[in-house]
């Protein structure tokens, strides 16, 4: 029975449990665990499996939105994802550790090159339409400019909504830019800079307090 | 086809009511039986009674107006209810006043997993005596209770509400700035606190340093060493205080269900010196939490010196269930 026996909460004395996500964030997490001393082969290997004991902590993996919801809930004690999914999920109460500086991204609002249909929108109808896997930070950041619009959410690719006019613009998350480009499109305003997080459940932050200073003050080492 | 009732409220069937009960019951033995009296006050209140006494903790409260034109409010918690009680009705009965309440209260929260709009709270308020004999009442009480219904892992966390207020203000942070550093800490958003640029610009890296080192600053005595080593006069303040409560408890023998913790701050606004929250090591959420409010009786007009907790009965439930499946567990390996 390996690997099944995902019991929704802790018990002292039990492994500590950190959670990783799988996806872009996923090689920057093996590696930082490889520089803290952890032997990650068996997560390199495998793709299949959810659950990996690596002695002193076991890694659970999963979709990045899903860390701070397992982490909250207590099922894992620590956990490893991007800040553009905790300013999405804001409402989460989890405490924000460390800042574990890789997967470097931009929030950004995006449109058509050249097109000016954001500000006709703006101007004529009164609010833009925007796009977006993110409504929370595309609402809270428009609010707080000043401006209104109609947020569309989407789960695919979010480039194609301004192309075949469903939105006048975008806000999404870019590494390099190279998707968005190859699209057509520009990136008219940064919203945010988002990194790697190390986020901890609040419980577990009190009761376990050698072992999440310890794990914490490793993957900070590792990570600078 | 069914009826809908709305988020975040249940029905509750006869096996959960029975052990609901049966939680109640034991925590109102054993708070009589220190001399605590039971109080009830009324569910709906006036807005501005309530809101006199924490504006901050009225800002989730559900609000409606009566026939008259009365803006009316559902209460958030047990505490500002009942310093209203013992501010105008208990002026003639011999100080302190001991009471506790049983009772429900209604926050207009998202209802996510858990997140309850009416949520059940036992709970106790001590009026009428000083830290740290009070403080140290209370949180003696709060162990017993515990033990109690048969949660003799869990942890109470002590902290200091001033210790921050009074830091920022040492270190001149004021205003905007002073509420934001307040905001992050009570989140734990130690980040936002080290790199954050805009509201926080003000502050140097080293105070920056001083800060999440402090907050992250938890476990036994040696914290208050640990803190008093980091030096600064509000610092100072904040580990007398906890040391002369700490003094007390290590005397009734119950300091080792305490964690001493400098980072807790509670979202509450009325809270001064000490501060209470409590953790069962078999749930990832807080089971109670509670302190002092020396001010909020004054606000009431009846200044008085006041200390209190409250255990939210069915995160206790649902810890009592986790504890008893991990035993059995335990027993089965």
């Amino acid at each position: 029975m390996r690997g099944v026996d995902i019991a929704h909460r802790r018990g002292e004395g039990e492994q500590m449990r950190l959670a990783i996500p799988r996806g872009a964030l996923f090689e920057g997490c093996l590696d930082l665990l490889d520089g803290a001393g952890f032997d990650t082969s068996e997560l390199r290997s495998s793709s299949r499996s959810l659950i990996f004991d690596l002695g002193e902590v076991s890694i659970v993996t999963m979709r990045p939105s899903d860390v701070p919801t397992y982490v909250e809930a207590g099922a894992a004690d620590l956990g490893i994802t991007g800040k553009d999914v905790l300013d999405e999920l804001s409402d989460l109460a989890v405490y924000e550790l460390a800042d574990l500086g890789f997967g470097r991204c931009r929030m950004v609002l995006a449109a058509i090159t050249g097109d000016d249909s954001l500000e006709r929108s703006a101007r004529r109808l009164g609010f833009m339409r925007i796009a977006t896997k993110y409504r929370r930070i595309a609402e809270r950041y428009f609010e707080s400019t000043g401006r209104q619009v109609e947020v569309i959410e989407v789960k695919g690719s979010v480039e194609l909504a301004p192309l075949v006019g469903l939105a006048d613009g975008i806000v999404d998350l870019v590494a390099t830019g190279r998707t968005m480009r190859e699209n057509g499109l520009e990136e008219r305003e940064q919203i945010s800079v988002c990194t790697a997080r190390l986020i901890a459940n609040r419980v577990a932050h009190k009761l376990r307090v050698d072992e999440i200073d310890g794990m914490v003050e490793r993957l900070r080492e590792a990570s600078s | 086809m069914t009826h809908p009732i709305p988020q975040g409220a249940r029905d509750i069937l006869p096996d959960e009511m029975r052990e609901l009960r049966r939680i109640e019951s034991t925590l109102r033995e054993i708070f009589a039986s220190r001399g605590y009296g039971e109080v009830s006050t009324p569910a709906i209140e006036y807005d501005d009674v309530l809101s006199q006494g924490d504006e901050g903790a009225m800002d989730a409260a559900y609000r409606f107006f009566d026939a008259s034109g009365e803006l009316l409010a559902l209460r958030t918690d047990m505490t500002i209810p009942i310093a209203r009680l013992a501010a105008d009705r208990l002026g003639e009965a011999d100080l302190p006043h001991r009471l506790y309440y049983i009772g429900t209260a209604y926050r207009a929260v998202s209802a996510r997993r858990g997140q309850l709009r009416e949520f059940r709270q036992a709970g106790v308020e001590l009026i009428g005596a000083e830290a740290p004999d009070g403080t140290a009442e209370v949180i003696d009480l709060l162990v017993a209770g515990l033990d109690e219904v048969g949660l003799n892992r869990a942890v109470v966390g002590l902290g200091d509400a001033d210790l921050f207020r009074q830091l920022l203000a040492e270190l001149g942070v004021e205003g905007k700035a002073n509420d934001r550093i307040l905001d992050r800490l009570a989140a734990h958003d130690l980040v936002a606190i080290e790199a954050e640029a805009g509201d926080l610009a003000g502050l140097g890296d080293d105070e920056r340093q001083l800060i999440v080192q402090l907050s992250s600053l938890r476990g036994g005595a040696d914290v208050l060493e640990k803190a008093r080593a980091i030096g600064g006069v509000a610092v100072e303040r904040a580990t007398s205080r906890l040391a002369e409560t700490y003094a007390r408890l290590v005397e009734m023998g119950i300091a080792d269900r305490v964690q001493l913790d400098l980072g807790l701050l509670r979202d509450l606004g009325y809270y001064t010196g000490a501060i209470l929250e409590v953790y069962d090591p078999a749930v990832g959420q807080i089971i109670g939490g509670g302190g002092r409010y020396d001010a909020l009786l004054g606000r009431f007009g009846r200044p008085l010196p006041a200390a209190g907790f409250a255990l939210y009965i069915e995160r206790v439930h649902i810890a009592q269930a986790e504890e008893e499946r991990l035993a059995r567990k335990r027993g089965a390996s």
